[in-house]
């Protein structure tokens, strides 16, 4: 039922792009004003969800250590699982972010006839890394549309991107990669019970807004294969802001645009903050070296303490009875003298 | 064994998680905290109730503690508010979690544990949720929800494997402490956190036992080992001027099997002539406010930095203790410190400057055990072991909050003739909990903890099985309280000890009379005749005393 109503409501953001790239009157504003809007609640979204995050103080450095620590001399320590320094916390955080270390580890424990069985389980590693690397590609790949002239790098992307030359315009590997990696992502929340129950609906929603994108996108390139000097033009003109309307162009390219708009938007109000979160996470990003250098927490306050005089008050009788030197072992004698 | 095992089986997972309750079925949960304990402590709502009871007797207006409660917290933990945040429910830390295995409780994966205080965060602290409530992930705080806080924030044990294996470093115990300090301001505790809390608050350790009981225990325990080595050694208390002060988890003197381990720490400390002091004050280096809230952990380790400077001591040396060093070394120095009256620990005997305390000033005993015997100061017998086949269990929080992973192991190769390592996906940082830490080592919760303690339990089979392994060396309390009664259920004919008993028994001391028996007054193995010289360390070094 979750996966339905996101379904229902990317149809719908499909639809409405249709239908206003169809319409010559909506074209306009929807080729303007969406995009822009989206920008906007994209940048300004993401820079406030970010700082709302830095400006949350780390009271404890509570790294979750991985290795072996830096201790006796003779012990080799194991600086990207167990970081005791800045670098190499920095370090375990780039393999974190560009590696997706942590889920590399992932493990499969069954248990059956009493018995646990641990199985390697680095599907869906795999799957996160086709989707995600692929995803950065296709980004990378876009800028051609925002830059004239093309950059080098982009070019060479591109020409890796389509080495095998398959159909006219080649076939984009990291378009497959991406679709593959996102329908995995998908059969892996319908098909595994316990992803299934814990998906929410903006869990499908991300899923089928990406897929949605990359289905317009491949349609226009492979299928309706949309005019992209057109496209070029418009996208030039966004980014100097004087956009210009295709008129070339057909309704998908506006369902596209659309359903990007909509991502871009929904972006800093959802789960796919993850990508600056992972940034900011204290079990990640701290050395591990709170013996060694003294960590302030900004909100430090003082407790109620019971103290060692009251204590010895307290346990005046049994102290002197146990002969366990104290403070002022001869108060009560003068008390009671 | 007679009655037939738990049955792990996977519950049915369909439908809507919001809509399923909690059952408090005997077995699965905790006693709630007897008022006595929370008004000493001078905590919210003191009064008596149970989890069964239909009326939790709440305040009238607990929502709005809580919610206030929750809003102060997001101000003031980025892990909270980024936890609460970011979290895509990929699902790869949900057989991670030793309760989920055991229990087959889908609100056992973490994910969810962590959706059960999300979905209160997106529908009070986010525009969405506000907007679009369940549609967003979002749903209404009631009474409901408090009893499932209650029912799973106590089946977690803080124990962080979780975390591990998120891509985001997601932390439960994160979410599980904060979660329990909400509960704990609208008076929804468990007695066996407060009560200990209460004792260690009062009386300096949670079992409450007063200065001339720890005294006792001390001397009894010099007794015994005087018996066992010919050999008497002092037990300084309250010492001032001493180099060092020592600090150990109440069980120590007080449990069975870590006693042991506390016979191993006095004939090591005597054999190297440590000029050191325990404290009936500072008597508990267990923290039973890792369990309940931030305040009260604070409030409980204090003791120790007050005492290190009344006493007037160089620096601090710290025993086996799991929860007890995720406090010190995550969280003394920041709540407690600066500890600018100490010095930089160096060891008395070999000279080592232990450079990584620099600022805490306090080392663990197995940091401080390893550079022994890496210096050659130990003459160590480790044949005296050959009944135990070893294997040692990581305990969570020096493994996932310290990375104390080669310390105990190297010491252990030193002590003993056979050991062998559990698999590899078990041990280390990816270590499984006992099923009884962060305070749910109690009885009536018996069911769950043998649950929790099952994937642990499996490994020791595993090695049991294949290399007939029947000692278990931890360095965590709550492991040598509770794994005992876990293995005896589920791999029977395991033993549960510390690190440094082996130790002691295999540490050979000057003037010693001829042992004959272990530190449990156990006859060694009977291959191990009188004549037999002692080993030579396997790092080679010559054993030379100090």
């Amino acid at each position: 039922m979750k996966a339905v109503y996101a379904l229902i409501v990317v149809v719908a953001l499909t639809g409405a792009g249709l239908a206003s790239g169809a319409s010559a009157a909506l074209r306009g504003p929807l080729g303007v004003i969406v995009p822009y809007t989206a920008c906007v609640i994209l940048l300004a979204g993401i820079c406030l969800r970010v700082w709302r995050w830095a400006a949350t103080p780390v009271p404890f450095r509570i790294p979750t250590t991985c290795g072996q620590q830096k201790s006796l001399s003779w012990i080799p320590s194991a600086p990207l699982e167990n970081p005791s320094s800045g670098i190499a916390a920095a370090s375990r955080l780039g393999l974190e972010i560009l590696l997706f270390r942590s889920l590399f580890r992932n493990t499969r424990y069954e248990v059956s006839e009493g018995r646990a069985i641990f199985g390697d389980s680095k599907l869906l590693w795999l799957g996160a890394m086709a989707f995600h690397w692929s995803m950065l590609l296709i980004l990378l790949r876009h800028l051609r549309l925002f830059i004239e002239p093309v950059p080098a790098f982009v070019l060479m992307l591109q020409r890796v991107d389509g080495f095998f030359q398959i159909g006219v315009p080649e076939l984009y590997l990291s378009d497959i990669a991406f679709t593959a990696g996102l329908l995995y992502l998908l059969w892996r929340r319908f098909g595994n019970p316990l992803v299934r129950y814990i998906s929410q609906v903006t869990d499908y929603l991300a899923l089928f807004l990406l897929l949605g994108v990359a289905v317009t996108g491949m349609m226009m390139r492979h299928v309706t294969k949309v005019d992209v000097a057109a496209i070029k033009q418009f996208a030039l003109g966004l980014v100097t802001f004087s956009p210009v309307m295709p008129l070339t162009v057909g309704a998908l390219f506006f369902a596209h645009l659309f359903l990007v708009s909509a991502l871009a938007a929904y972006f800093p109000f959802s789960k796919l903050m993850h990508v600056a979160g992972v940034f900011l996470s204290p079990t990640r990003n701290l050395a591990n070296n709170s013996r060694m250098v003294r960590h302030v927490n900004p909100w430090n306050y003082p407790v109620k303490k019971h103290t060692y005089t009251e204590w010895e008050e307290e346990y005046r009788d049994k102290l002197i009875a146990a002969d366990i030197p104290m403070e002022t072992p001869d108060v009560r004698a003068a008390h009671t003298d | 064994m007679s009655e037939p095992l738990i049955q792990i089986e996977q519950n049915q997972i369909s439908g809507d998680w919001t809509a399923v309750k909690p059952e408090f079925r005997k077995g699965t949960y905790c006693y709630s905290a007897g008022a006595k304990s929370v008004q000493y402590l001078g905590l919210p709502n003191p009064r008596e109730w149970q989890p069964f009871d239909q009326d939790w007797k709440l305040p009238a207006d607990w929502k709005q503690i809580i919610l206030d409660g929750f809003k102060e917290r997001l101000g003031r933990f980025r892990s909270l508010r980024l936890f609460m945040d970011i979290c895509v429910r990929c699902g790869a830390c949900a057989d991670k979690c030793h309760f989920y295995i055991g229990s087959g409780d889908p609100k056992n994966m973490p994910v969810l544990r962590a959706e059960l205080m999300r979905s209160i965060y997106r529908r009070y602290f986010t525009t969405a949720g506000r907007l679009f409530g369940s549609l967003a992930g979002g749903r209404e705080l009631t009474e409901d929800v408090i009893k499932e806080w209650f029912y799973y924030f106590y089946q977690c044990t803080e124990c962080r494997r979780c975390s591990v294996f998120c891509p985001y470093g997601i932390d439960t115990a994160e979410i599980t402490m904060i979660g329990r300090e909400l509960l704990n301001l609208i008076g929804v505790n468990i007695n066996w956190i407060t009560e200990p809390a209460a004792n260690c608050y009062r009386v300096g350790n949670h079992l409450g036992i007063q200065p001339h009981g720890f005294k006792d225990s001390l001397e009894f325990a010099a007794d015994e080992l005087e018996e066992i080595t010919g050999i008497r050694v002092d037990v300084p208390i309250a010492k001032k001027g001493a180099e060092i002060l020592f600090v150990t988890p109440s069980a120590d003197y007080f449990g069975t099997p870590h006693y042991y381990t506390l016979l191993g720490y006095m004939a090591l400390f005597h054999e190297i002539g440590l000029d050191y002091t325990f404290s009936a004050y500072a008597s508990e280096g267990g923290n039973f406010g890792l369990f309940s809230s931030h305040e009260m952990m604070k409030r409980l380790n204090s003791k120790i930095y007050d005492e290190a400077k009344r006493l007037g001591v160089k620096w601090i040396l710290g025993g086996e203790c799991g929860h007890m060093w995720r406090v010190i070394h995550q969280y003394m120095d920041t709540m407690n410190g600066p500890a600018d009256f100490l010095e930089v620990p160096v060891s008395p005997i070999t000279g080592t400057r232990f450079d990584h305390t620099k600022s805490t000033k306090m080392l663990h005993i197995a940091e401080f055990t390893a550079d022994l015997i890496h210096n050659g100061k130990l003459k160590l017998d480790p044949s005296r072991n050959d009944k135990w086949k070893v294997t040692y269990h990581d305990s969570c929080n020096p493994a996932r909050g310290m990375g104390l992973l080669e310390e105990p192991r190297y010491i252990l190769k030193n002590v003993c003739n056979h050991f062998h390592e559990m698999p590899a996906e078990t041990i280390r940082e990816q270590t499984f909990c006992c099923g009884s830490g962060s305070g749910l080592g109690t009885d009536e919760n018996l069911e769950m903890r043998l649950r929790g303690g099952f994937p642990r339990a499996n490994a020791v089979r595993y090695v049991k099985e294949k290399h007939g392994v029947n000692l278990l060396t931890c360095i965590c309390a709550i492991d040598k309280a509770t794994l005992p009664t876990l293995l005896e259920y589920w791999v029977p004919g395991v033993e549960v000890a510390g690190v440094h008993e082996l130790l002691g028994n295999a540490l050979v001391m000057r003037g010693e009379k001829e042992r004959v028996t272990n530190l449990r007054g156990e006859p060694l193995a009977a291959e191990v005749s009188a004549e037999n010289a002692p080993a030579e360390n396997s790092n080679g070094s010559e054993a030379i005393h100090a």
